[in-house]
């Protein structure tokens, strides 16, 4: 066997790279659930010393699923740049990480490598590395996108407005909306999950956010979290649609099972851009994905939830996207268990994802029957922060009353902009200071009297103005 | 600091206009948000007591199954899901030896994600479902009661008890807002491996603010008519509720 290693006369023998890799994965809910975990903590360590010493090639020889068979792998294999892989392509997975946390190494050269990693490279360097290793590398990937303001400049921290409700009332959204705006957030998107996907209610919800986003003239985008499907109806029916939303997966059959492939993918992304309403740029993907869902498809081949989340990352980045975001406690205890995985999950989310070149944002949230609770969200989302995560959620209170989990509020990210400094996008900040939202200073100011935004609420209540 | 808009807390249950001091939330919203968050983490957590609820199920004249999953305990039943949708050997060796009748209905009791859902709402709802199927002489087996079960254990047991309809009772997965929700779900032709667009749920029962038990009853009751009736479940037969008033599932 070619993946072996003898331990104080115990034997271990990995039978190929993806059974080495999840052997190697720290400790998780969804691999055992999946029966493909290490058996011991000495396995895992054993499985880390042999993944470490693998050269990086070897990703390249070894397709964890053959390409013929899986479109993300095919997708995998036909993009990777030799060129841009040329100056690590000697290194070992335990060099690569060395290399990435030397000195020696600029931000740019890791930068310059992104199209000649691949997935599984990302995944296996993340499964040596310490959580602390996870955020310095990570904070030295700067990846910009833009749509119509710009977002993940160093020292900023973007936030999606997500202003569910559980019937999709138009007020409720509405005032949710309002209250996101005046606590600052909303400068990632302002993006509802829609309690229903038909195309009518779905239409009159980006109505909704158009109007907003165009009467107070935010520089900002809107979303409806629709199937892609939805989407794409609607934006040939001439739906103001700024942002596509989709799930997406690490391998061809999970994503069938969300109703798409890379082809339907392609058309929506050339429909968007088509409608040209980005004023300061074209990335107008958002892309949510999350560690375990392959596994909950019964598509996953064998390979670990990290390494199939890696891979959707592949799927991601072929279409240039404003936003990526990995829901990193939603899908529950059977994939991530507790505080401490979910935690270690996110990081390597945002790690991953950042090395590859992608927007990365985390849905840093939990269900109420994981063993977590704010004070992990807490944790976590001040982790992310300083390996300058793009963007986090924000919710009335954190408590979302339609999908029933809980995430990050509006407050939250007021505390990450006070204690680490952190700023909106300048477009927004912009329009906050003008608003009279915010006080100049990164701050909500201390009187609201002076905002417009108080007219909309009037309108609302109906008060007359 | 209190919020100026905190009037558009009539539009929505959402936290808004919580007000702030500095960036950070004031403590009566802190301390709701916690309080929330126990009693979830209680449904969860808290045993149910599936003795005191047989008694009950036998004082209204139904017999009673006491059925077990493989799960061990309150954390494998969070981590394998799996193990919840199955009987252990002994109990499925039971079944097998039951020379029951075949019946229209296998009903099933768990508690699933949430004790509080069925310590508080269970007997008050099987006891509105039995007598509505006593009505409508609809015959039932002996109630299965299970602990730590998934909805797909109704397969499992219904396919055992040869019934042609199978009913699984089962605490919701709570929320920050309700902690004591039950699910209902109905298949047709119960066996291990259907699928869930085989199903019909009806959710939220927890009056007085969701759903209540006469109402979960009235629809159950029209589902399962149907489901003998046509001989479907699912997709299928949800499409022939929307003429039903309020019938929503």
């Amino acid at each position: 066997m070619k993946y072996t290693k003898t331990f104080k006369g115990r034997s271990y023998n990995f039978k190929n790279l993806k059974t080495l890799l999840a052997k190697a994965s720290p400790l998780r809910s969804a691999d055992e659930l999946a029966g493909i975990a290490a058996a011991s903590e000495e396995e895992r360590a054993v499985a880390q010393w042999l993944l470490a010493d693998l050269p990086l090639t070897e990703f390249l020889q070894e397709p964890l699923i053959p390409p013929e068979q899986d479109e993300v792998s095919k997708l995998i294999a036909e993009s990777h740049d030799r060129i841009a892989f040329a100056p690590i392509s000697s290194l070992t997975v335990g060099g690569f990480r060395e290399w990435l946390l030397d000195d020696a190494t600029a931000d740019a050269d890791i930068a310059a490598i992104r199209f000649g990693l691949t997935p599984e490279m990302a995944a296996a360097v993340s499964k040596i590395m310490r959580n602390q290793d996870l955020i310095a590398v990570a904070r030295r990937c700067t990846v910009t996108t833009r749509f119509r303001n710009t977002i993940g400049l160093p020292g900023r921290i973007s936030t999606r407005l997500q202003p569910n409700h559980p019937t999709d009332d138009p007020k409720g959204i509405a005032a949710s909306v309002l209250d996101g705006l005046l606590y600052g957030s909303g400068d990632a998107v302002i993006g509802i999950n829609p309690a229903t996907d038909s195309p009518k209610n779905v239409e009159n919800l980006l109505h909704l956010l158009d109007d907003v986003i165009r009467r107070h003239e935010i520089p900002t985008q809107s979303c409806v979290l629709a199937h892609v499907t939805t989407t794409l109806e609607l934006m040939r029916r001439g739906v103001p649609v700024d942002l596509v939303f989709q799930s997406i997966a690490g391998t061809e059959a999970a994503n069938k099972s969300f109703g798409i492939n890379l082809a339907l993918l392609a058309e929506a992304h050339l429909t968007a851009l088509a409608l040209g309403r980005g004023t300061l740029g074209e990335n107008l993907m958002y892309f949510e994905t999350g560690q375990g869902s392959a596994l909950s498809a019964n598509a996953h081949f064998g390979i670990d939830a990290q390494t199939c989340e890696a891979r959707a990352y592949a799927v991601a980045r072929a279409f240039s996207p404003l936003l990526v975001n990995t829901v990193v406690g939603f899908i529950g205890p059977e994939y991530l268990y507790d505080g401490k995985q979910i935690i270690r999950a996110g990081l390597e989310d945002h790690f991953c994802g950042k090395l590859l070149g992608l927007p990365m944002g985390c849905d840093v949230c939990y269900t109420n029957h994981a063993e977590a609770d704010q004070n992990d969200m807490d944790n976590l989302m001040t982790l992310l922060a300083v390996a300058g995560c793009t963007f986090i959620m924000g919710i009335p209170g954190g408590d979302d009353i339609m999908l029933a989990y809980q995430t990050t509020s509006f407050h939250d990210a007021l505390y990450l902009r006070r204690v680490l400094g952190l700023r909106p996008a300048p477009e927004f900040e912009d329009w906050l200071n003008r608003m009279g939202i915010f006080d100049g200073r990164n701050a909500l100011s201390r009187g609201f009297a002076s905002t417009r935004l108080l007219g909309d609420i009037k309108k609302l209540t109906g008060e007359k103005a | 600091m209190t919020d100026p808009w905190i009037e558009l807390r009539r539009f929505t249950q959402a936290r808004i206009a919580l007000g702030r001091t500095g960036h950070a939330v004031p403590t009566p919203a802190l301390l709701d948000f916690q309080l929330a968050h126990a009693q979830a983490r209680d449904a969860v957590h808290f045993p149910w007591d599936i003795d005191a609820f047989a008694g009950q199920v036998r004082e209204l004249g139904e017999k009673v199954l006491m059925l077990d999953t493989p799960v061990s305990s309150r954390s494998e039943y969070l981590r394998r899901p799996d193990l919840g949708r199955v009987l252990t050997e002994a109990s499925r060796t039971r079944l097998e030896n039951l020379t029951a009748s075949a019946t229209d209905v296998a009903l099933i009791v768990t508690n699933g994600l949430s004790s509080t859902a069925v310590e508080r709402h269970g007997m008050a709802l099987l006891q509105a479902i039995v007598e509505g199927f006593r009505a409508r002489q609809i015959s039932i087996a002996p109630v299965a009661l299970v602990a730590n079960g998934r909805v797909a254990l109704a397969d499992d047991i219904g396919g055992l008890l040869a019934a042609r309809v199978a009913i699984i009772v089962v605490g919701e997965r709570p929320g920050l807002s309700a902690a004591d929700s039950l699910g209902l779900y109905l298949t047709h032709a119960p066996r291990p491996g259907n699928t869930d667009a085989e199903r019909n749920c009806i959710s939220n029962v927890r009056p007085p603010e969701g759903l209540g038990y006469a109402a979960a009853a009235a629809k159950l009751l029209y589902l399962t008519g149907e489901a003998l009736r046509r001989g479907i479940s699912g997709v299928s037969l949800k499409d022939g509720m929307m003429g039903l008033p309020g019938g929503e599932t």
